[in-house]
């Protein structure tokens, strides 16, 4: 999400007026990041899952993501060396490829994506707990820095929903705990009205992104919800939820999905408009990000188009009806940690994604399940099953890894993708295919 | 007559099916893969024709009143004499290559004569090899050949004062041209008819089915290529399909009643779920690792100096199966070298070793959605004798009594289906 160009997306026919804006706040984020020794501005490391990017910057305290930066760190083709590094300094092949990767940029002098240093941080907030391994990275980059962390224990969605007692306990946290470290920290009180503000920006924005990954109801579909959506969820995912940025992205990206739609045209794909849609897929888990573009090339040259995917709801589930809600600006922050897709239990899993399949026309689901990613992959082949049962549509299996190059079999996750979409074609046409 | 083709190019051999108008089988055969992939499709094409020729035959014999005895005595041996002409025209095209390599490399005058020697040896050698009850190790001329090569070049180093290494390099060199050079299938008449006039005592009804079968035209109509290496095959997007498709249908041609496939191939296994039309539901394939594919059987053979078809006779001999966990090909050997140093039997590390292969191929069986009845398994790996014994094993303490197929021809498996698919293709468009 929310990537630069890079060396591997030399041909991305990406360049709407929205994907130029883009890359514009990217600049300017990583701009002021490289530059905050001296200005003087302070940042705070946190993840995708669960940021409290409103509160932040109310603060004005600039969120950095080593998530989005390891993957960065993939797409210009950098994960290889920084893991290699990681694991000479004991860290197992096992282990989470995001923290190596991470890691091993950091003892590379913490070059970011835009080719500018970043700052060490004064910060580090963990806000979203239902990932074991973000407790361990953070434990490791706090020897590392020697910097204070901040921790928001927030409660597993166990039975399917947020319970008032769930949502009193992360709230006294973010209360009593949270603000007065942030405060701290930046110099500044608490700002209610400030954040308020922003979370009525962020509420904006979140409408008109819900009617972009929406969008792909139509067919032909005008979007691609998973190899593009990364790219749609960028800012809201990151460092710019609040912003009035944010607001004109979506708003720009809005009015070209609009204008697609009228025109009846496909989505965009590395090698231009894809402009015959065969197979309409709903994809459960992230993407590759060393081999991202051959990976979406193995779609589009079938005619495959991901109309929904789970992946894009990894930093909030907003088509479910949630916004941030500036009346209540404590209270939804802690509703907006506890309903991001990952801190979904696997019922409420296969319920979203069974969804998905019906309420946008797909042909199945396929798994992308990643190696080094328990959390995300423990449970898939089940969801796998239910939804297959559930919707009638049939499923498909492929494996490989985040940033990891070593994980990612091309052949072989190309023959199996192959033969996936031919067993639709089989199925659709009764064997006669 | 229309003919509908399928091919299956597969990392270790090819094959191709030819499929009559009423969809029965006319022919089927195998070639070992190489370089060349559009050749070694040529080649088990041309052998799948060949084999369809001799089916016309056998039918035209049928009406000809021979008795069965007589009837297949002699197609035997019209088989045997065609199979020994066609060798010795592949041996024609190995000489001239092999001859062309020395004489065309200066370095290399001194090989001269222990070529000539080799070669004037392998051609009176030749009827041996398919006289009457002679057994053959192999089908292909690259095996073929090579043995008999290797063996005579060992001689004539010693004898002519040549370095053994660089025959070996000419043989290495020649073959690769020789494989990549197409006989087709035009050469069956030629070939059919010398071995005819070889045939001394040949019944008069042969020669009369002979002349018949041969004057039926076989029209290839369509064609569908599947396998590990289709996106090389010469053929058009649309005459491509995946093996897992292929795989399913062609099980459930073998045995309608079939809803799980296993097939364990040489480099990757799959498990397939399919519903009563043969279509594909569901499936399972090794992504990210090759551990415990044929080719891991492959290994250990070479390991232990034996042929590949020994192992599972071997295997099956044992009395105390040892337990192995590993299946990485790579560690096969140190892991084989421990236990014998420990003083365990062949037979009983060997029978651990296929249990290992199939256990893991459970697991891919679960995942792709368990077992059902009836199951059956494909693949080269079908064919050894310790695999199936404990595929059977654990199919019936993980899944109840099942029925198990296995066919004789169950390597065709895949290009069985992609015959079929190329039929209902080419019925489609007629519709």
């Amino acid at each position: 999400m929310a990537m630069p160009e890079t060396r591997e997306t030399k041909a991305p026919a990406l360049k709407d007026d929205s994907q130029l804006q883009q890359k514009k706040m990217i600049a300017e984020h990583y701009r002021r990041l490289a530059h905050a020794g001296e200005t003087g501005e302070k940042n705070v490391y946190t993840f995708v899952p669960g940021n409290l990017t409103e509160l932040l910057r109310s603060f004005d305290l600039l969120p950095v993501l080593p998530e989005i930066n390891a993957l960065q760190s993939a797409m210009r083709g950098k994960s290889r060396e920084y893991i290699a590094i990681a694991e000479k300094l004991g860290h197992s092949e096992d282990v989470c490829t995001y923290v190596k990767c991470d890691l091993g940029m950091m003892k590379s002098g913490n070059v970011g994506p835009t080719g500018e240093p970043l700052p060490k941080p004064d910060l580090l907030l963990l806000s979203y707990t239902g990932c074991f391994t973000f407790m361990k990275w953070f434990e490791i980059l706090k020897q590392e820095y020697d910097c204070p962390v901040a921790m928001l224990h927030v409660p597993y969605q166990a039975d399917g929903k947020i319970t008032d007692q769930m949502r009193s306990y992360v709230v006294k946290q973010i209360r009593e705990e949270l603000i007065p470290t942030l405060s701290r920290l930046s110099g500044r009180a608490y700002d209610e009205d400030r954040l308020k503000e922003l979370l009525r920006n962020s509420a904006q924005a979140e409408d008109d992104l819900v009617f972009v990954l929406e969008s792909a109801k139509h067919r032909p579909s005008p979007i691609d919800a998973y190899f593009g959506g990364v790219y749609y969820i960028g800012p809201i995912f990151t460092a710019f939820r609040g912003t009035k940025d944010a607001v004109e992205y979506y708003r720009a990206l809005r009015s070209e999905v609009e204008d697609r739609i009228q025109r009846g045209l496909g989505p965009v794909t590395p090698d231009g408009e894809l402009k015959n849609e065969r197979f309409r897929i709903v994809v459960e888990g992230p993407p590759n990000w060393t081999s991202f573009h051959a990976f979406w090339r193995m779609f589009a040259d079938e005619g495959a188009v991901v109309v929904a995917s789970s992946y894009t709801k990894v930093g909030g589930v907003y088509d479910d009806g949630f916004r941030h809600d500036p009346d209540h600006p404590i209270e939804t922050l802690a509703d907006y940690c506890m309903g991001c897709y990952t801190n979904l239990a696997l019922p409420a899993r296969v319920a979203m994604l069974a969804k998905y399949v019906k309420d946008y026309q797909a042909d199945g689901l396929l798994v992308h399940s990643i190696k080094s990613c328990n959390s995300f992959s423990a449970g898939q082949l089940m969801i796998l099953r239910e939804v297959e049962e559930r919707t009638g549509k049939p499923g498909g299996f492929i494996e490989s890894d985040l940033v990891d190059p070593r994980y990612f079999s091309a052949a072989n996750i190309k023959n199996r993708l192959e033969s996936y979409f031919q067993m639709i074609e089989q199925k659709r046409t009764g064997g006669l295919s | 007559m229309k003919a509908y083709v399928g091919i299956d190019l597969g990392s270790t051999t090819t094959k191709a099916v030819v499929l009559g108008e009423d969809g029965g089988m006319l022919g089927r055969g195998i070639t070992n893969s190489r370089s060349n992939y559009a050749v070694a499709c040529d080649v088990a094409l041309s052998e799948a024709l060949i084999n369809a020729r001799f089916g016309l035959i056998a039918g035209e014999l049928d009406r000809s009143g021979l008795d069965t005895d007589a009837k297949s005595e002699a197609l035997a041996a019209l088989e045997r004499l065609f199979r020994k002409h066609q060798y010795l025209e592949q041996l024609r095209v190995f000489c001239g290559i092999s001859r062309r390599i020395v004489g065309s490399d200066l370095l290399a005058r001194d090989q001269r004569g222990a070529l000539d020697e080799i070669l004037a040896a392998m051609e009176a050698e030749a009827p041996a090899l398919y006289a009457p009850g002679a057994s053959r190790k192999s089908d292909f001329f690259r095996d073929l050949a090579g043995s008999r090569y290797l063996s005579l070049a060992e001689v004539c180093a010693r004898s002519k004062r040549v370095a053994f290494d660089r025959l070996v390099g000419l043989f290495d060199k020649t073959i690769l041209e020789v494989e990549n050079v197409s006989a087709g299938d035009g050469a069956f008449v030629a070939h059919a008819e010398a071995a005819y006039r070889d045939f001394t005592g040949a019944p008069e009804a042969l020669g009369l089915a002979l002349a018949r079968a041969t004057a039926v035209p076989l029209e290839v109509a369509a064609s569908v290529g599947t396998g590990y290496g289709r996106q090389t095959l010469p053929f058009p997007k649309e005459q491509i399909r995946s093996e897992i498709l292929c795989h399913g249908l062609g099980a459930h041609a073998m045995f309608p009643a079939t809803r799980t496939v296993l097939d364990i191939g040489g480099q990757d296994t799959k498990a397939i779920q399919v519903d009563g039309d043969g279509i594909v539901t569901s499936f399972q394939m090794n992504d990210r690792c090759a551990a415990g594919c044929g080719r891991y059987l492959g290994y250990i053979a070479d390991e232990m100096n034996l042929g590949l078809h020994e192992l599972g006779p071997m295997a099956c001999a044992s009395t105390r199966p040892v337990r192995i966990n590993s299946t990485c090909t790579v560690f096969a050997g140190a892991e084989l070298r421990e236990r014998l140093s420990l003083g365990e039997k062949r037979e009983d590390i060997l029978a651990g070793l296929h249990r290992a292969i199939i256990l893991r191929a459970m697991s891919l069986l679960a995942r792709s959605g368990g077992i059902g009845d009836e199951f059956t398994f494909t693949g080269g790996v079908a064919k050894n004798p310790a695999a199936v014994d404990a595929l059977a094993g654990l199919v019936r303490d993980n899944y109840g009594k099942l029925t198990i197929n296995i066919s004789p021809n169950s390597i065709y498996t895949g290009a069985l289906g992609a015959a079929l698919f190329a039929r209902r293709d080419a019925q489609r468009a007629a519709a």
